[in-house]
């Protein structure tokens, strides 16, 4: 029904410390199971509102790289995100709609 | 879909496929609704659960379930910038009867949820669980991204972010003191390569608890777990923490895994995942309400994590299996009320559960204010042993005077016996 595509790396591996290229996170997120959603599961509620935050813990937190600050606005990698929720609980404005992805949708661990 | 069941639980993970083992063998008509394609993908843990509440369930739980190895030996470890004390703790005992495995749970709860399945329960995967029905204050059931599910009972296992407890009004949103962020990683080495460095026979694991290095002054430690043919290595921090210091987790977790202490360990392995997940660490205090008309909490959701023993799955299994009875009872007297629901508060408080929670209540909340233990005093012992091991003519009349103004001059005397008192206040009183 909807153009889901599937990401799976079943044999892909990184060998550990070859130093930086792989301490990058992208690089590791691709070793796991994704089902990409059409339609972003995090929003803002008000995107004027993240120019006044200063610190912009939501950039920190992340795990998975999913914010990043481009010029005057928040740029939001959806189809990155391990859906831990760190960002919508330390936004200090509350200013993160956080939700999961639907129908099974996201990342999915084959360790865990 | 406008389902009616007796029992509808949120989330397929250790609590509550054990309250789905108990109301469906209890004949009651029960629904697991999870997110996650299969059970376990979208879960995490860093890596050692213990048997005995699931042994209550499956009596063959040892044999039967996808367990890696049996912990034997429990380590424990302060690393320091360019030092590292470890204090080993290996018992063959813990061979012969162990509590602890180490486990991965992508694996676990697929396993873990047929046995729900074989007892009865009906599992619907793909389905997110968006808020609970609410109807004249009773919980009636949810809605979820395919449509309504009704039932006499919701239990809400819906994990560490757990929206439902939160949109049943049960409590507010967490502070980013309260959950720990937790970093994994899955790194492929060899069974007898871990058998090797480890000194482990065949099954057998270990279990290594970690503080400092590179998680200096926040509150949190790390973790490296032997399973199979692989070691799990992480960390978990507050997120207060991670924002205040201003660090990656990624990063933090890159510096942490090349700790020396560490990395001969995983140097020659290779990366089989990297993973995320929040730990609920408030305690006793930040948990939130445990029941309502028509709901209850369990397992992470309901911040059942003992920081002190580092457990969680264990309290989320039993925690499920006490809800699960009182749904059963909740059926025989056909109430769902809040004054029916009460019962399972008082199960919780007679279990090892709220009474290990009670019992290390201050911890948390003084770990999280307290950061010299994780920096001040690591770095005191490791002066102390540094000041000790430099052997150089130097009379030991003045090397133990030396010791001691390392450690009564660190902190400050009156800060560190209150300290040691507040701790040992916490943990044994």
């Amino acid at each position: 029904m909807s153009t889901q595509i599937l990401i799976k790396k079943e044999n892909s591996s990184i060998p550990i410390y070859k130093k930086e290229e792989n301490s990058n996170v992208e690089g590791k997120l691709f070793l796991a199971r994704y089902k990409r959603d059409d339609v972003s599961h995090l929003n803002l509620k008000n995107k004027d509102v993240c120019l006044k935050c200063v610190n912009k813990p939501c950039i920190i937190v992340c795990p998975a790289d999913v914010y990043k600050w481009e010029e005057d606005r928040l740029i939001i990698s959806y189809d990155n995100c391990v859906e831990c929720g760190s960002c919508r609980i330390v936004c200090p404005y509350s200013n993160i709609e956080f939700r999961y992805p639907y129908h099974g949708k996201g990342i999915g661990y084959r360790y865990g | 879909m406008v389902e009616k069941f007796d029992v509808v639980i949120v989330g397929a993970g250790p609590a509550g496929i054990s309250s789905a083992i108990v109301t469906s063998r209890a004949g009651l008509n029960t629904v697991i609704i999870e997110r996650g394609n299969i059970p376990g993908e979208k879960n995490l843990f860093g890596g050692v659960l213990f048997k005995h509440p699931f042994e209550k369930l499956i009596p063959d739980f040892v044999k039967t379930a996808p367990l890696e190895r049996k912990v034997v030996e429990y380590q424990y470890w302060i690393l320091l910038d360019d030092s590292y004390i470890k204090l080993v703790y290996r018992d063959d005992y813990l061979s012969r009867s162990p509590s602890g495995y180490t486990a991965l749970r992508a694996k676990f709860d697929a396993w873990y949820a047929k046995k729900a399945q074989e007892a009865g329960a009906m599992l619907v995967t793909r389905t997110q669980a968006l808020e609970p029905i609410i109807k004249d204050g009773q919980v009636v059931g949810v809605n979820t991204d395919r449509g309504e599910v009704y039932g006499n009972i919701v239990i809400a296992a819906d994990g560490a972010n757990s929206l439902l407890a939160q949109k049943a009004g049960l409590h507010d949103e967490w502070k980013p003191h309260q959950l720990a962020l937790g970093v994994k990683e899955v790194i492929e080495v060899t069974r007898t390569k871990i058998d090797e460095m480890f000194q482990l026979k065949t099954e057998e694991g270990v279990a290594v608890t970690i503080i400092g290095g590179p998680l200096k002054g926040m509150t949190g430690g790390g973790f490296l777990y032997t399973d199979r043919e692989a070691i799990s290595v992480g960390i978990g921090v507050l997120l207060s923490d991670i924002v205040r210091n201003n660090v990656r987790p990624n990063k933090l977790y890159e510096s942490f895994k090349r700790h020396p202490a560490i990395y001969p360990y995983i140097k020659d392995g290779v990366l089989k995942e990297y993973s995320a997940h929040l730990i609920p660490e408030g305690g006793y205090y930040a948990m939130p309400k445990l029941y309502t008309n028509g709901m209850m909490v369990v397992g992470d959701a309901a911040l059942f994590v003992n920081v002190v023993g580092w457990e969680g799955t264990n309290l989320a299994a039993e925690s499920g299996i006490l809800a699960g009875e009182v749904a059963v009872y909740a059926h025989k007297i056909k109430d769902f009320s809040a004054k029916t629901l009460k019962l399972y508060e008082e199960k919780l408080k007679n279990s090892f559960v709220l009474r290990d929670l009670r019992k290390f209540r201050r911890i948390p909340p003084f770990l999280y204010k307290n950061k010299d233990f994780f920096s001040a005093y690591p770095e005191m012992i490791r002066d102390s042993l540094r000041i000790w091991h430099t052997v150089d003519g130097e009379p030991k009349e003045i090397k133990i005077k030396k010791i001691r103004n390392a450690i009564f001059q660190k902190v400050g005397t009156v800060k560190l016996i209150k300290d040691v008192a507040e701790l040992v206040r916490g943990m044994l009183f």
